[in-house]
């Protein structure tokens, strides 16, 4: 348009010229050739923008050079909404006068509206989940427990202090806390009661009921899963002498459980099992990887198989598939680990379950009363339960296993996994895992047992003496920058050799540093 | 004395069962609402008994030979044709002596040619529908005594009756000229449109009920997606400059909400695309090329509230479902502020929608399942059929009266089929 425009005053000015008599054309002549220096200046460089901006985008430039930008902080492409849509909506409109009324919707080109900051505005991000938490809980309330019916959970976990007790209390503490019903948690210690535990137990906010168990805890696996089940028979004592109402479920302190699992085991009437993912997990990670491998490439060379075997294995009730009554037991298959399982605690090596793990049963705790009225007959009088007789798993509680409830889908759903991860048993780690006073010594860490005395603290403040012992440092600065202006220092020292490990950490205040992969180290 | 202790006992014995029992009857299953609209409570109505439909013999060359040659047109969008033919030869509203009919049914698949990806091209519709219509004109006197007021026809293509799929040259095309006076049952429906008449059906498109009743996860799994949605935002195939596609809707949904962590949109199309719309609140059912989309059926069947940006859209029975109880609506010109839109919806609300949706009529309604099921989509079809009657005393021709053109249209559409 904006060319043929001056294609066209270019004409007329040739024909304005060609019809001037020669005598006027000198005064006209210079004010013509202004206006078309002006003009040719004008062409040049509009021609120069097309060159470089494409033709398209060079009337966008024309049209803010001529108009003011007004309203152009809503529309991102507005040069388009002029140039398009009228021609467009003439035909609409002889189209749509057939049917004598207007359409506000114009068929055509439009722009992209965006607003002007088109990022989340944390306002509207809080109001939105404040909406979905509602949605949520009117959900919850539809849809909850079958039954209707809340029940107190009572929970029994055999603890013992150890380096990894509070890593592992802490997590069932705050899966109990984040249930929504009532809780009681007994919490069986073996070694008598400690302050330690009671410690960080007492965060809780839950009823607690701390036993002390008076054997202390061995140190193979397997005679720990004996104490585990001398201890949970103990708690289920303290069940009936209290006569606590609810449902029975065993919480191991290194146990995970999902919140579902707490609104499944509402449902159980006497004596309910689930499915328990089990994770035996090596310490070794290349042994892991290697386990693995073999794995896939079993499976790779068993190609007729339809069925590939789940990498996670899960040890609950095997369920008929199409009735749903409960047939059978799957149990954790220890063939894999033949000779390769962790025996002692602090063993580099796969810890395995028992045959069948107390956490995936639960149980209605009227079933361990004296003078339950309606307990039926299948289960077997609590009192008069010998555990000299040797009690393996909760089965032995009845008198017909056949009567136990498969909850959670008849198995189908894994609710709570199976883990045991223990620190070396002679490790040690500070009471509470509060470093009291802080420390400002060096102190190599192996697989020798720490030194009982402590090596002679430093004279100055910011020297530190690394101990000579082994290619593993620890350091545990008080600041970080004593710790790099002690670094600097140390520089021109003999023992330069060194500082290179302690240079390094500065961003942590404690900070376990390995030069290898193969020693990792489990404190 | 004693005995009134014991009828305060009784009294709150009998007190504490009855809440006992109200509180069992009401967990087990969602509370749902009532769904009456412009027409009624009429969702649940039963057709049969109300109007008689005659469905016209046609040669197999205009359904069966055109199903035979592409099977896929019984699943994709469009489908609702094939299977409302065969509704109705085994319907009980189906009569063979033509009569006594109230409504006359063409058989004709006009949208089942399809390209190989799977869109169905509507260059040879207009001919195919000319060719029938002059079958039915010349062996039965039934389209002549009425010029067609009284026969319905499935059109569920695009832009319904106007046989193309590009919105500018649908209306340059208009209606058929030869339907202008029959009842369509379509699924484009845009209020001040060329190619919706006045008296139109709008029905939902077709989706397949089993693939979607497989896909259903339980009622307790939380909802905690805010706003959910996938497909294309650009269309870069057809519309290169942008602009044109969803008049720039999608394209400002995505400019927009794209590092929106409540706006869960993509156009990743993932297997569990059901299952997610399940837990989400909020679902996106923005205009495409036209204003209809199937996400719309989807959503309702999930739960999933939808919400429709597409301006002056007419939805599926809008007479019989009250959508704006139902869904949201949003202007295009207002789809920047959507989160502020959506947020600023009181909780009250956004439950009762929910409990709309969760009424088990309100979902059959969207459906066409086979065989068909009282209350679903094919039932509705016909009930607003059977609200039209009787047909007014007008439809009927005097002999000799001729009020349609035979020659009109485009050239091309003038060619037998």
């Amino acid at each position: 348009m904006k060319l043929s425009a001056l294609h066209q005053s270019y004409l007329n000015r040739r024909n304005n010229n060609s019809f001037r008599s020669p005598l006027d054309s000198s005064v006209d002549a210079s004010g013509k050739s202004l206006l078309a220096v002006f003009w040719l200046i004008l062409h040049c460089l509009c021609c120069l923008i097309s060159l470089l901006l494409g033709f398209r985008f060079s009337r966008l430039v024309f049209f803010f050079l001529i108009s003011t930008p007004s309203n152009n902080n809503l529309f991102s492409s507005p040069p388009f909404r002029p140039d398009l849509p009228p021609p467009r909506s003439n035909s609409t409109a002889t189209a749509t006068e057939v049917k004598s009324s207007s359409s506000r919707v114009v068929v055509g080109r439009h722009g992209i509206l965006i607003r002007p900051w088109p990022h989340p505005d944390p306002v509207e991000v809080m109001k939105a989940h404040r909406i979905i938490e509602r949605v949520q809980k009117e959900q919850k309330a539809v849809f909850g427990s079958s039954s209707g019916a809340k029940r107190t959970v009572i929970a029994v976990t055999p603890t013992y202090v150890r380096t990894f007790q509070k890593l592992h209390l802490t997590g069932v503490m705050h899966s109990l806390m984040l249930v929504p019903y009532d809780v009681v948690w007994i919490v069986v210690e073996a070694g008598g009661v400690s302050n330690e535990t009671a410690s960080i137990i007492a965060k809780s906010g839950v009823r607690t009921i701390h036993v002390g168990f008076d054997q202390r805890m061995p140190n193979t696996w397997d005679d720990r899963a004996k104490l585990e089940v001398l201890m949970r028979l103990q708690a289920l004592r303290v069940v009936k002498e209290e006569k606590l109402d609810g449902v029975v479920m065993f919480a191991d302190d290194s146990n995970m459980h999902s919140m579902e699992f707490f609104d499944e085991i509402q449902n159980v009437k006497w004596f309910g099992a689930l499915s328990v993912g089990i994770l035996a997990h090596s310490g070794n990670a290349e042994e892991m990887v290697m386990m693995s491998m073999d794995k896939r490439r079993k499976v790779e060379e068993a190609e007729g198989e339809e069925e590939r075997s789940s990498s996670l294995p899960v040890q609950g009730p095997a369920c008929n598939a199409t009735t749903d009554k409960l047939i059978g037991w799957h149990v954790f298959n220890t063939l894999p680990y033949a000779g390769k399982s962790a025996v002692y605690i602090d063993d580099v090596a796969a810890v395995l379950p028992q045959k069948l793990e107390w956490c995936g049963f639960v149980l209605n705790s009227r079933m361990l009363w004296d003078d339950a009225e309606s307990k039926p007959e299948w289960v077997k009088e609590f009192g008069l339960l010998n555990e000299n007789d040797g009690v393996e798993s909760p089965l032995s509680l009845l008198n017909d296993p056949s009567m136990v409830e498969p909850l959670g889908s008849c198995g189908r759903q894994v609710l709570l996994w199976w883990l045991r991860v223990e620190a070396r048993a002679d490790s040690k780690f500070p009471p509470g895992w509060i470093i009291d006073p802080p420390l400002e010594i060096t102190v190599a860490a192996k697989r020798t047992p720490w030194p009982d005395v402590p090596p002679e603290p430093p004279t100055k403040k910011k020297d530190q003496m690394p101990l000579s012992q082994g290619d593993n440092v620890v350091v545990i600065p008080k600041q970080q920058q004593q710790q790099q202006r002690s670094s600097k220092v140390r520089k021109p020292k003999r023992r330069s050799k060194r500082n290179k490990h302690e240079a390094k950490p500065t961003d942590t205040t404690t900070q376990v540093s390995s030069s290898t992969k193969h020693h990792q180290e489990r404190n | 004395m004693k005995y009134r202790s014991w009828i305060l006992i009784f009294l709150a014995a009998c007190y504490l069962t009855l809440s006992t029992i109200s509180a069992f009857r009401l967990s087990r299953s969602q509370p749902t609402e009532r769904i009456s609209g412009s027409a009624g409570d009429v969702l649940d109505d039963n057709p049969v008994g109300r109007l008689k439909v005659f469905v016209y013999e046609l040669p197999s060359k205009y359904n069966k030979k055109i199903l035979q040659k592409d099977p896929r047109c019984l699943t994709h969008m469009f489908a609702a044709e094939i299977y409302m033919q065969r509704f109705l030869l085994s319907s009980p509203v189906r009569t063979l002596n033509p009569e006594e009919a109230d409504w006359f049914y063409v058989p004709v698949y006009t949208t089942c040619d399809l390209t190989p990806n799977g869109l169905p091209l509507p260059f040879k519709s207009p001919r195919m529908m000319r060719s029938a219509i002059q079958l039915i004109a010349s062996n039965w006197p039934y389209w002549n005594r009425t010029e067609g007021a009284d026969h319905f026809f499935v059109v569920p293509h695009d832009f319904g009756a106007c046989f193309h799929y590009q919105e500018e040259k649908a209306i340059g095309r208009g209606i058929l000229p030869l339907l202008q006076r029959a009842t369509l049952v379509q699924t484009f429906g845009q209020r001040n449109h060329v190619c919706l008449k006045e008296g139109s059906i709008t029905v939902p498109p077709y989706a397949p009920p089993q693939k979607m009743q497989s896909h259903l996860i339980p009622g307790k799994t939380p909802r905690s997606i805010f706003v959910y949605f996938r497909g294309l935002f650009y269309d870069v195939g057809n519309d290169p400059e942008g602009g044109y596609y969803a008049r720039g809707a999608r394209a400002a949904v995505w400019e927009n909400f794209k590092d929106n962590p409540l706006f869960d949109i993509s156009t990743e199309h993932p297997t569990t695309y059901y299952e997610d719309m399940q837990r989400a609140i909020f679902c996106l059912c923005p205009l495409g090329w036209a204003p209809w989309s199937p996400r719309l059926v989807e959503a309702v069947i999930f739960g999933c509230i939808p919400v429709i940006i597409a301006d002056d859209i007419v939805l599926p029975f809008a007479d019989a479902i009250p959508w704006e109880d139902i869904g949201v609506f949003v202007d295009e010109k207002d789809v920047p502020y959507l989160d502020t839109i959506l947020t600023s919806i009181p909780p009250e609300v956004i439950l009762r929608k929910q409990r709309l949706l969760a009424n088990p009529s309100m979902k059959q309604a969207m459906l066409f399942p086979q065989p068909a099921q009282p209350g679903d989509a094919f039932h509705q079809v016909l009930n607003g059929l059977a609200r039209k009657l009787p047909h007014d005393r007008s439809v009927y021709l005097r002999p000799g009266e001729k009020l349609l053109n035979w020659t009109a249209g485009p050239v091309a559409d003038l060619k037998p089929w």
